[in-house]
């Protein structure tokens, strides 16, 4: 039997707290399981720092990667089996591409990404298609199996019904991580009626789309992703302790560059500061090593890098005031100019910090913009956009909410010790007095 | 502080203008793939790499009235200009920006059309893989577009010379 055939003489089953049981007959999937890349994703947080603002957030890129599979699996196995717009013979690479799409993340990637340039979508590719049991795993299967699973995840490959399964608008990817972190930080946003867009699922040539009857219920799916973005991913404090995590990095950069002697000697960060990093140095990266950094660093001679890392490790975090770019970007050279007198470094303790999000958009052929829209199968069997239909969405749609906050240590500025004047007008200029 | 702002900024005024997203877009992974120090990440989408980063970016740009937003109908669909405004100077004046070479790159880049531009950042996107695989990828996933030998490999000779301009020889 070919092994992308082959099946487990008893299924296996994880017991979780989103879909119930993520369900697992073919060998493939098992194997790639047991792969010590993709056990290597039990190590990294699928929300980062977001743990600091709400504690049940310790969820991994694991727990989401085997929910975003099973999502995939429903629609492979109960909803599209035997249509005819399906083949058969995409299943098994559908699976492998939801499966793998975090393969690449990088512990805080977030951060790591901005400050080292790295890309985790490369090493997602790079784990695929390198020496690595991944791709042995793949391997088996056919020798094209891996470009081609990489291909589905980077987007590139011309089956554009298996790529908008897991990366569109209304994707596995999308579904998982709404209940799934809603779930572990225990909101009460992010809950819609997955049973039922599954339900209404069809696959077209180019993507899937919804039956009309659906409406309502991806409605409520894109109203529950504005709710999360703006409640949990915004959220300020996590964008304080990220703000400090990618300071640490660039102070430990800047020190390696200015050729400081660490007391711990940061030798995972070698081949990061060179901008060399091999495949292998970075999966051995995961967050209980930087963690290690952090915890050490505390007792560093440099005063930056040990206030920075212990605000981190002991969540003394920057407080923030709303901030205006366009009206008050005088005011933050002023406020810059001001950190300098005090001696307080404002490369590192005065942060602007931009989030920004797109609830949904639409393209229309002949516009220039580049995101699949969500569409719709009417009765009739016609196609049609869904903000076209939905007058919610619609309300909605191409609405972009932005929101700066300006970082600083509150404590440090408080401290009346040393200059006081001058931390008088910098708490006047920040309006905190 | 707001230095990726700044660079995007810098990047449109350097341009003097840019007409159209799509050539906006291609402009900045382009310059960002050969030498530049652009943080925005591209992902590949319907007209190759395209980065939700930089949209963003621009429209907050926008929104602070940095940057002048022209919407334009042209032919069957809308297009957009974008300038710098007067206090997108001002703030370009406090927060400036060294990069070198860049507005050699991007004027040269400006004077191409969006079409081709679309061809070398995609040619750009697989330099990883062989000129018959990159071929081979362009010619499958840009059906649409029906470029030709011929122009994939002007796309090369492009890249060459943009990388002699950034002075990467």
């Amino acid at each position: 039997m070919a092994y992308s055939a082959e099946k487990l003489n008893e299924e296996k089953v994880f017991k979780d707290p989103v879909h119930r049981y993520i369900h697992v007959r073919d060998r493939v999937i098992w194997d790639l399981i047991g792969t010590k890349e993709f056990q290597r994703l039990r190590r990294i947080k699928q929300l980062g720092t977001t743990y600091l603002t709400f504690h049940g957030a310790e969820h991994s890129r694991f727990n989401h990667s085997l929910g975003v599979y099973e999502i995939v699996r429903r629609i492979s196995d109960d909803v599209f089996l035997g249509r005819p717009e399906w083949n058969e013979e995409d299943r098994m690479l559908t699976l492998c591409a939801a499966l793998l799409h975090d393969l690449g993340h990088g512990p805080f990637s977030h951060s790591f990404e901005k400050v080292f340039d790295l890309d985790h979508e490369h090493f997602t590719r790079a784990i695929i298609l390198g020496n690595t049991e991944v791709n042995k795993v793949l391997t088996r299967v056919n020798a094209d199996f891996p470009q081609q699973v990489a291909d589905v995840i980077a987007k590139t490959s011309k089956n554009k019904l298996v790529v908008s399964l897991i990366s569109s608008q209304i994707d596995a990817d999308r579904m998982d991580y709404l209940q799934r972190d809603a779930y572990f930080t225990g909101v009460s946003y992010g809950h819609f009626d997955m049973e039922r867009i599954l339900r209404v699922m069809r696959p077209r040539e180019d993507q899937v789309v919804i039956k009309q009857s659906g409406m309502h219920a991806v409605e409520d799916y894109i109203m529950s992703r504005y709710q999360m973005y703006w409640q949990v991913y915004f959220h300020p404090v996590t964008r304080s302790a990220e703000v400090i995590l990618t300071k640490i990095l660039h102070r430990t950069k800047d020190l390696h560059e200015q050729k400081y002697r660490f007391k711990y000697d940061p030798i995972h960060f070698y081949s990061l500061f060179n901008g060399e990093i091999t495949l292998e140095d970075y999966i051995k990266l995961d967050e209980a090593i930087i963690l290690y950094y952090f915890q050490m660093w505390q007792e560093e001679e440099d005063q930056i890098l040990k206030d920075l890392c212990c605000r981190f490790m002991d969540r003394n975090l920057y407080k923030y005031v709303e901030f205006d770019p366009a009206k008050e970007y005088k005011k933050l050279a002023e406020l810059s100019a001001l950190f300098k007198k005090a001696g307080i470094d404002p490369e590192y303790y005065l942060v602007v910090d931009s989030s920004s999000d797109l609830p949904y958009d639409f393209y229309r052929p002949g516009e220039e913009e580049e995101r699949l829209p969500i569409h719709l199968l009417l009765k009739n069997g016609d196609i049609r956009e869904l903000s076209r239909e939905s007058e919610i969405v619609d309300a909605i749609s191409g609405k972009r909410r932005t929101d700066h906050k300006l970082y600083y240590p509150a404590d440090f500025i408080a401290d009346n010790r040393k200059k006081p004047t001058i931390k008088k007008q910098i708490r006047t200029l920040l309006e905190i007095d | 502080m707001l230095k990726d702002h700044a660079k995007l900024m810098h990047a449109i005024a350097v341009s003097e203008e840019i007409v159209g997203r799509k050539k906006l877009q291609k402009m900045i992974y382009i310059a960002k793939n050969i030498a530049f120090p652009f943080q925005e990440r591209f992902q590949f989408h319907f007209y190759g790499p395209y980065s939700e980063e930089l949209t963003l970016r621009v429209e907050e740009l926008c929104n602070m009235g940095f940057l002048n937003e022209l919407k334009e109908k042209k032919g069957g669909y809308y297009q957009y200009r974008y300038t710098l405004t007067e206090t997108g100077k001002e703030f370009l004046d406090i927060n400036a920006v060294d990069m070198p070479s860049l507005q050699d790159c991007l004027l040269d880049m400006n004077s191409q059309n969006a079409r081709f531009l679309e061809l070398v950042s995609t040619v750009l996107y697989f330099s990883d893989l062989s000129k018959e695989e990159v071929k081979e990828k362009v010619f499958t996933l840009k059906s649409k577009q029906r470029y030709t030998d011929e122009e994939v490999e002007q796309a090369y000779q492009y890249i060459e010379s943009l990388r002699e301009k950034a002075g990467l020889h």
